[in-house]
């Protein structure tokens, strides 16, 4: 079953001088399927060519080579407010931008005092939009989007714009959306967007999909190629004296495809793996966690180790680490007696890619990604009246 | 490639595909498509004619005001002074009745060039035919014809011109001059989005455009025998149908109207072609 077919694309754009044109290719070789209901979110550095997918799926323009093919109504959200005209009021508006987003009149007329209503501009109906504040004019631009119904939603990074109130409505309204059973491609910059939103993924990059599939795996890779690339300059650069050094770390438990993307909630072991080049007593091994603008997390150091020649796995098991998703990097160290063996930030940076669970949005997700329960009871009087073992209990 | 219907969605109704490709013909007539959108062409027609006379003080009635004054300036000048012949037309109604379909024209002409540079934005964001705009600028100035068409009836009255039989080709004529509204309209929007440089033109083609078409003379004094190229003007074919068809003076234009009919197809069908092959990157060049 599929909803929505495509196999493309190479869309060529014109730069510069008209008299001169200079082509490169915007798109090249990218080639995937959407099936019906699936969110997708695009993802991809700026200039990679994620916009220029969404204008050729929406026939804004048309592919130079290759082929796309679409079984469905699609609506594009490119941006909010297209089509408004400063001169007409509110309610013409409203049927004017409707009607070029591809909502038919009679559809329009239907929806009109939902949308009304979800912008909350009812007393300035009649007034030219010239007069609305621009926070009113994002309201109805976006209450306008937010109706329209196609079996296919193409959404750039519209939620980017307005206040914390108005993205905090549109976040809860995609939401809405994506639960209708509607396909959706969704351009953001923002990974806990794409996590809360999408299943799958496609990471753009420089015109080509650098990497497609599960959200998780997608926004992972995304995310670890912002991190610092392992130079073996600065491998080699470390304090310590080299004797004795760190080799490798990975997620040992539980098992993931990619043994640095930490994706669950349970209890997770961390292995370092150390070379050992002379026989060590009482060995200090420092480790620490660090978010991505390197505040601490986590730290802790086991002393009086005992570590002959040869290949050492240290291992810490921890219950649970439920952190925020994102980058972040270990630091592991090894001394002995005010000595420093060796001190690595370990590569490559840990992901946390698991799913998040606290405030849906962005400002207020802290530190923690910890899974929550809630349980509401009543209580009345009478009974508290009842139970006097609450106010003073255990009097024997 | 695979683009069977799985029993998975027995309820979903089988959707019909669409196929974006590089290949368009841009040699077919988009009418279905067109119609698609005729919700689309109508909000269009209905924004220009909104905000046409938004924030002015006498509104449509520059509709009227704009080619009476006109007619007032020719009559006395062209007429009054310079002695045109005006085929025993009274000189307001020989003018008045050029007017209606030149000043049509000149607004609509202007309008349908400038739309695809004035809707840049939308056409930047979201899909729909291009040719809506262009079309719904050329439909869109059929409203201030109507108002000032008024004002023709009104001096019909006055001067004691009835309708004759002849008047039932006017809807033909006045379908002429939309035509070529049209028809030159989409090669100057296409050439406009590509090189800003026919906006400078345009003001200078349509005076020029206005002294070769029986506007403020008969097109009777053009020698015979050159009066087949003057045909190729469709203006010309428009502007004689106009006077002929609403005063009932003179004889029908019909060698010339042929010719002028021709030359629309020719333009229409040329722009349509055009405008069509610049449609695919208008989004990206404009």
């Amino acid at each position: 079953m599929r909803d929505v077919f495509m196999r493309l694309l190479k869309a060529p754009f014109l730069r510069g001088e008209p008299r001169a044109p200079e082509h490169f290719w915007a798109l090249r070789d990218v080639s995937f399927d959407v099936q019906q209901g699936e969110v997708v979110g695009l993802i991809g550095r700026n200039g990679a060519g994620k916009t220029t997918l969404l204008k050729l799926l929406s026939r804004i323009t048309r592919p130079t080579e290759g082929y796309i093919e679409i079984r469905g109504r699609v609506g594009s959200l490119l941006e909010v407010g297209t089509g408004f005209h400063p001169e007409l009021t509110g309610r013409e508006n409203i049927y004017l931008s409707g009607a070029i987003l591809g909502m038919s009149r009679r559809e329009i007329g239907n929806k009109h005092d939902a949308i009304v209503a979800f912008a909350g501009v009812e007393r300035f109906l009649d007034t030219p939009l010239k007069h609305y504040s621009s926070g009113m004019q994002m309201r109805l631009a976006f209450a306008v989007a937010a109706h329209l119904e196609p079996e296919i939603l193409l959404v750039d990074e519209v939620l980017a714009v307005g206040d914390l109130e108005f993205q905090k409505r549109c976040l809860g309204k995609m939401d809405e959306v994506t639960k209708t059973g509607r396909t959706i491609l969704f351009v953001s910059h923002q990974m806990n967007q794409i996590r809360r939103l999408c299943r799958r993924c496609i990471w753009i990059d420089d015109g080509r999909i650098r990497c497609a599939g599960s959200m998780l795996e997608v926004v992972s890779a995304y995310e670890a190629s912002f991190s610092t690339p392992p130079s073996s300059a600065e491998y080699h650069r470390r304090e310590g004296t080299r004797s004795t050094r760190f080799l490798s770390w990975r997620i040992a438990e539980p098992y993931t495809e990619e043994s640095n993307v930490l994706d669950s909630f349970g209890s997770v072991t961390f292995e370092f793996v150390l070379g050992v080049n002379v026989d060590i007593r009482g060995g200090v091994n420092g480790i620490a966690l660090f978010n991505s603008d390197h505040q601490l997390i986590w730290a802790t150091s086991v002393s009086r180790l005992e570590l002959s020649k040869g290949l050492h796995a240290l291992r810490f098991k921890l219950p649970s680490l439920p952190l925020r998703p994102g980058v972040y990097h270990w630091q592991v160290s090894i001394w002995e007696g005010g000595h420093c063996f060796d001190q690595w930030t370990c590569v490559p940076d840990m992901i946390v890619g698991t799913k998040p669970v606290t405030h849906p949005h962005e400002e207020w997700q802290g530190l923690l990604n910890l899974p929550w329960e809630f349980r509401m009871e009543r209580q009345n009087r009478s009974e508290r009246g009842q139970e006097p073992s609450l106010v003073n209990p255990q009097v024997d | 490639m695979n683009t069977s219907v799985t029993p998975e969605s027995p309820t979903l109704p089988v959707l019909p595909t669409l196929r974006i490709a590089p290949a368009i013909r841009w040699w077919a007539l988009p009418l279905p498509e067109l119609w698609s959108y005729r919700e689309l062409l109508y909000f269009f027609v209905w924004r220009d004619v909104k905000i046409r006379y938004k924030q002015t003080v006498i509104g449509a009635a520059w509709a009227v005001l704009q080619p009476f004054l006109t007619m007032l300036v020719f009559s006395l000048f062209f007429g009054k002074l310079a002695h045109v012949p005006s085929q025993g037309l009274p000189y307001p109604v020989f003018y008045y009745s050029a007017l209606l379909p030149w000043m049509y024209f000149s607004a609509a002409l202007q309008n349908a060039t400038n739309t695809i540079v004035e809707n840049q934005r939308v056409i930047t964001k979201v899909y729909f035919p291009r040719l809506a705009l262009p079309l719904s600028s050329v439909l869109s100035g059929l409203v201030d014809f109507g108002v000032s068409f008024l004002m023709f009836a009104a001096m019909g009255f006055y001067y004691g011109i009835r309708p004759t039989v002849a008047a039932i080709w006017f809807p033909a004529f006045l379908l002429l001059a939309v035509l070529t509204a049209l028809g030159v309209g989409l090669w100057l929007s296409a050439l406009n989005a590509l090189y800003r440089d026919v906006r400078y033109v345009l003001p200078f083609l349509v005076q020029f455009w206005m002294f070769a078409s029986p506007v403020v003379y008969p097109s009777s004094l053009v020698p015979t025998k050159w009066r087949w190229l003057y045909g190729l003007n469709p203006m010309a074919g428009v502007i004689d149908g106009f006077r002929w068809s609403l005063t009932g003076h003179g004889d029908p234009p019909g060698r010339l109207v042929c010719i002028s009919v021709a030359a629309v197809l020719l333009i229409l069908l040329g722009g349509l072609a055009y405008f069509q092959r610049m449609e695919t990157t208008v989004a990206d060049v404009v």
